[in-house]
């Protein structure tokens, strides 16, 4: 069956392919594209500068944005939604202004190892910075962190633990609410790598029991260039600015300066408007479909992959057995063929899936593979395009020259 | 794109490569990488003391196209010159450029196989890593 969702998407009329890989960025309704346009075109000025109405309406369009999303995560209040260009800033943003300056030598930063470098690389550098110890969480094979494996980690010296609410290469849920609960008793605090939850799954960072969440507009249908972080408005009023210069002050003398109010604090120079404002109505858009029809398309097609793949005996799917727990990712393995081979064989079809390391070398690593090829579902796929994908996956060996 | 460029020659080096392994008594070694891709080749050569390649082996993963490319264009070398070798990866690179004449696609042989590479961009590197790898070797033992 088709999905009526598609002809919401201008690409798959005008550069028609079977889209595979909205874990790396999502595709664009018309009514975020039309929102950018009607931004530049209707509103365009440097918001929160000038006095007159074009940048009042700037100013207006970029913090009904931030309401937006304050009430889409159920943030305590907008002051407490900064935003930036994507994930990884908002990540470093906390790993900088937060973790080295309020945790100290000897404390314990934990995550996991199945981190995207975007959530690893900056408690690295924190740990290094700070002689703090930084702990890795090791999951089962099917992505589950256990119990032992929390006693055996996470000790009264954790003062941080960053994880991810979903993997991007195993799509399965992290136990964020046992995390937050276990680094809350010593004092410290969750931080959440929700790039790829927020897309797929009501997100309530109060119910998450999260300190800071961190996520990228253009993985949830908004433009590029707009990421969000999420902080409790008590952590954010003590911890520094991170970026320096033009609309981040309350007063600027020779000899300092005293900080904006919140969140402005945090968004130092010219901000991103129409990103904000199309990431608006990528929210929008997302609640009119719903969450609950969007982890249907994506359970049920998820499950049609899984299906045709257990009939190839020479597929390997990493994770969980069961496909209600991959987030619509699935990624996997073809005995005897390399995932860039896989993946240029299926773009002779236009199907577009990702292969390579997906920015998570160390759990590559940890799992015993160089690399894997990856299918990401979101709530414009069908099973057209999920068959026009395994069919292409039944020829792969054969096209390599393998009898089977 | 079309998928031209996994025909036969291309396959058989790729499952039953020729060179794959170690030789014991190689006068070179050294290990080409793409990071991007995590293609990781370690390339040695055995070169006499007239310069003349007596024998080549590879041994590490990547793709089929890396690995057929390395292991297509030992089977070029083994018995020429270093000079020789050389050359004939230059003609390669022409070749992935899409600029080699027929006389020049002649000369490389099988190698001609991934001719359709300049097609695929994405996959160039996968191509030219055993190869890139080979001129680094030869280039810095000019001197030896
Ligand atoms: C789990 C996870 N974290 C972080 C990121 C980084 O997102 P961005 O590149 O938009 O900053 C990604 C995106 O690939 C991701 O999948």
């Amino acid at each position: 069956m088709s999905n009526i969702l598609k002809k919401d998407f201008p690409v798959f009329e005008k550069a028609p392919c079977v889209y595979l890989d909205s874990a790396a960025t999502a595709q664009r309704p018309y009514v975020v594209i039309d929102a950018v346009k009607e931004f530049y075109e209707t509103m365009n000025a440097n918001p929160l500068r000038g006095l007159y109405e074009l940048s009042m309406a700037a100013t207006q369009a970029y913090e009904e944005a931030r309401e937006c999303v304050a009430d889409f995560i159920g943030a305590g209040s907008p002051g407490e939604i900064i935003f930036t260009r994507n994930a990884t800033e908002s990540l470093n943003l906390v790993a900088y202004s937060y973790a080295l300056n309020f945790l100290k030598e000897g404390d314990e930063i934990v995550t996991t190892v199945m981190e995207h470098h975007s959530n690893m690389l900056p408690w690295q550098m924190a740990a290094e910075k700070i002689g703090a110890k930084l702990i890795y969480l090791e999951p089962g094979e099917d992505g589950t962190i256990t119990e032992e494996e929390m006693d055996r980690k996470i000790s009264p010296k954790c003062k941080l633990i960053a994880a991810a609410h979903v993997s991007n290469v195993l799509g399965c849920i992290n136990p964020i609410k046992e995390l937050a609960d276990r680094v809350h008793k010593n004092g410290g605090v969750m931080v959440v790598d929700g790039a790829q939850s927020v897309p797929h799954m009501e997100v309530d960072v109060k119910e998450l029991g999260a300190d800071f969440l961190a996520f990228s507009g253009h993985k949830l249908m908004g433009p590029f260039g707009i990421g969000v972080l999420w902080a409790k408005r008590e952590l954010l009023e003590a911890m520094p600015p991170f970026l320096r210069g033009g609309e981040m002050i309350e007063y600027v003398s020779l000899d300092g300066a005293t900080w904006a109010e919140l969140p402005h604090k945090f968004e130092a120079g010219t901000v991103n408007p129409s990103g904000a404002y199309g990431l608006m109505k990528a929210i929008g858009y997302l609640k009119d479909v719903g969450f609950d029809r969007i982890r249907k398309i994506e359970d049920e097609l998820t499950a049609r992959i899984f299906d045709a793949f257990s009939e190839m005996e020479y597929i390997h799917i990493l994770g969980s057995d069961d496909p209600k727990k991959h987030t619509g990712i699935v990624s996997f393995t073809i005995d005897g063929v390399h995932p860039h081979d896989i993946s240029s064989i299926l773009d002779s079809e236009n199907v577009d899936i990702r292969a390579g390391h997906h920015c998570a070398q160390p759990l590559m690593e940890y799992l015993g593979v160089m690399n894997t090829a990856r299918a990401s579902l979101y709530l414009y796929n069908d099973e057209e395009d999920v068959d026009a994908f395994v069919n292409m996956i039944r020829k792969v060996r054969g096209i390599m020259g393998y009898e089977s | 794109m079309s998928l031209n460029i996994y025909g036969e020659i291309l396959n058989e080096h790729n499952i039953r490569p020729t060179h794959k392994g170690n030789i014991a008594d190689a006068t070179i070694r050294l290990e080409g990488k793409n990071p991007t891709c995590g293609d990781d080749i370690y390339l040695e050569l055995k070169v006499g003391e007239d310069g003349t390649i007596e024998d080549g082996a590879f041994n590490g993963s990547g793709c089929a196209i890396s690995q057929a490319s390395v292991d297509i264009m030992i089977d070029l070398i083994i018995g020429e010159s270093k000079e020789r070798a050389l050359e004939l990866c230059e003609k390669f690179m022409k070749m992935i450029r899409g600029e080699a004449s027929p006389e020049d696609l002649d000369e490389l042989d099988e190698a001609a196989a991934l001719k359709d590479i300049s097609h695929m961009p994405a996959r160039v590197k996968c191509a030219v890593l055993g190869w890139h790898t080979m001129e680094e070797m030869l280039k810095k033992t000019d001197d030896l």
